[in-house]
């Protein structure tokens, strides 16, 4: 895949990729490409298995079976010949600093404040100077609206500020690439429109940014690609307006029609 | 039914009721009981054979301080050794390795699963099984220079302990959301490093009351060890009435201390878990106030 020599390589390739929880199959063969600088959505309804192939590319799920690259390297083995050998804890460590994520539910770290949040990556995991980390901390933090916020714990925030708290933090590492997990599925409706600004903003500034959401008209706004998931399986894909306006598959009419009010 | 202030001949007009406090015929009525009660148990103490300038005499004896001493120490390095076994034994427990995982299981099942007393006997009677101790190549000791009553104590009450605390620190650990971690590794945390970093510091306000439980009951435990001839509070005290027949005033000098070492510990602990609650939102002090960072 990565030896294409026309093209940029690409920043994800999923080739056939399974996932089993027990007997459920959650991902039934999922093969897709990303570009840098794209921003694709992944829409479906719950249980179609968008949140789960999110997870297996910052590896925090195993995959069953197939392959995915993130930004050319092979995610979680080492391949020696046609063998693929299991990469370390330490190795699958490095290769996450490729990819930031935001989740459902936020999962600021509870004992520390805002500021502390976002240093916390930078100055622990890439040794980076807590001088710095700060500096540039402080610009993140003014970037996603909550300067005045730095020393507040999650605790003292509503919902959308964490979310924001959050993508400054994943945002800090620096990611080639940032996968969203239903961001704003767990907060009151009327915060949900600060945290799509902030993304809106990050998707203007050319990041490579795959959404899994719910948010129809983000998506109509914002994606370059639509993917549509249901059953483990892509049902549909395409740019934003033929999918979301003119979906050609009836599982695809339904759903659409049951989320756009 | 409006202007119901003003109007006086109202049912429903308020301003001129006043509350009354309800009468606490049974706290008085219990306060008086126990007064009584108390009063008869401290004029039996007066009145009793106890002679309580002996009490007084021997509280700062020098053989009872130095034992109290003893008892403090032992408590801190047990509970220290205690801790880190058992952070260590926790951490082994929920670890992928299945051969870490069995042996920490063992430890506990193990550990306690036979009385304290009847392991620190084994302990201070090691030289019986192994009469030397060493590593082959480099040296070997006597064992029984090496396992004096301080260390056959400190075995004893410390590796009892680890396996108390590895499941209280387990406990912890499973306390704190499964986010946090995930949160951990999407930023590239190793596992060693997130439980570091993100899991123990939060695993400490479920982990702190019980060990702070534990450093107060393990002041009393370290009373067992006077049975192998560690020269703590309880057997220096017992060696002085040996002497001079004192039982009663002795084991109250003892007592004394006992109870002036756990109540400072308790104040302590207060100020521990109160430092180790932040971020738990229920911090009662209102907003964090700003740190310099």
């Amino acid at each position: 895949m990565s030896d294409q020599p026309m093209r940029a390589t690409p920043m994800v390739v999923a080739v056939d990729v399974h996932k089993y929880f027990g007997a459920l199959h959650a991902l039934d063969g999922i093969s897709l490409e990303i570009a840098p600088a794209e921003i694709l959505c992944i829409i479906g309804p719950s249980g179609s298995g968008k949140s789960t192939f999110l997870r297996c590319i910052n590896q925090l799920e195993r995959i069953d079976g197939g392959a995915i690259w993130v930004d050319g390297a092979l995610a979680g083995y080492r391949r020696v010949g046609d063998a693929l050998h299991p990469l370390t804890d330490g190795e699958i460590a490095r290769q996450r600093l490729s990819s930031g994520m935001v989740f459902q539910r936020f999962n600021l770290f509870a004992h520390m404040t805002a500021l502390e949040n976002v240093i916390e990556g930078p100055v622990v995991v890439q040794k980076r100077r807590k001088s710095e980390a700060i500096e540039a901390a402080l610009a993140l933090l003014e970037r996603v609206g909550l300067a005045e916020k730095r020393d507040a714990y999650p605790a003292e925030l509503s919902g959308g500020q964490q979310q924001r708290v959050a993508i400054a933090r994943a945002l800090a590492m620096k990611p080639r690439l940032m996968l969203f997990d239903e961001p704003t599925s767990a907060l009151d409706p009327e915060l949900v429109g600060e945290v799509l600004a902030v993304m809106r903003d990050l998707a203007a500034s050319r990041m490579t940014m795959i959404v899994v959401t719910h948010e129809l008209g983000f998506a109509r706004e914002v994606a370059n690609r639509v993917v549509f998931m249901d059953g483990g399986r892509i049902v549909e894909e395409g740019a934003p307006q033929d999918i979301l306006a003119t979906p050609r598959h009836q599982r695809t009419k339904e759903f659409i029609s049951a989320v756009l009010p | 039914m409006t202007g119901g202030n003003d109007s006086a001949a109202s049912p429903y007009s308020v301003a001129h009721l006043r509350h009354v406090g309800r009468p606490h015929w049974g706290r008085w009525l219990a306060a008086v009981l126990i007064l009584l009660a108390f009063a008869a148990i401290v004029q039996a103490f007066v009145e009793g054979q106890i002679a309580w300038h002996v009490v007084a005499q021997f509280l700062t004896a020098q053989a009872i301080l130095s034992g109290l001493v003893n008892t403090v120490l032992m408590t801190f390095w047990a509970m220290a050794f205690g801790i880190v076994l058992g952070v260590l034994f926790a951490i082994m427990r929920m670890s992928p390795n299945p051969v870490l995982r069995s042996v920490s299981v063992f430890y506990i099942w193990f550990f306690r699963g036979t009385p304290l007393l009847l392991q620190l006997l084994l302990w201070f009677n090691l030289a019986l099984i192994l009469p030397r101790l060493g590593i082959p190549g480099i040296g070997w000791l006597r064992t029984v220079d090496v396992i004096t009553p301080f260390v056959a104590t400190l075995l004893g009450l410390g590796i009892n302990q680890g396996a108390y605390t590895a499941e209280v620190v387990r406990g912890g650990i499973l306390s704190v959301d499964s986010g946090q971690s995930e949160a951990a590794k999407t930023i590239g945390m190793t596992r060693l490093t997130t439980l570091r970093r993100i899991i123990l510091p939060q695993a400490m306000r479920v982990i702190l009351p019980p060990i702070g439980n534990e450093v107060i009951s393990m002041v009393k435990l370290t009373s067992l060890a006077s049975v192998i001839q560690y020269a703590e509070i309880l057997r220096n005290a017992q060696t002085i009435y040996f002497a001079n027949a004192r039982v009663i005033e002795l084991l109250i000098v003892a007592a004394f201390w006992y109870l002036a070492v756990v109540t400072i510990l308790s104040i302590g602990q207060y100020f521990i878990e109160k430092r180790f609650s932040r971020g738990g939102g229920d911090r009662g002090a209102g907003p964090a106030a700003p740190r310099q960072t």
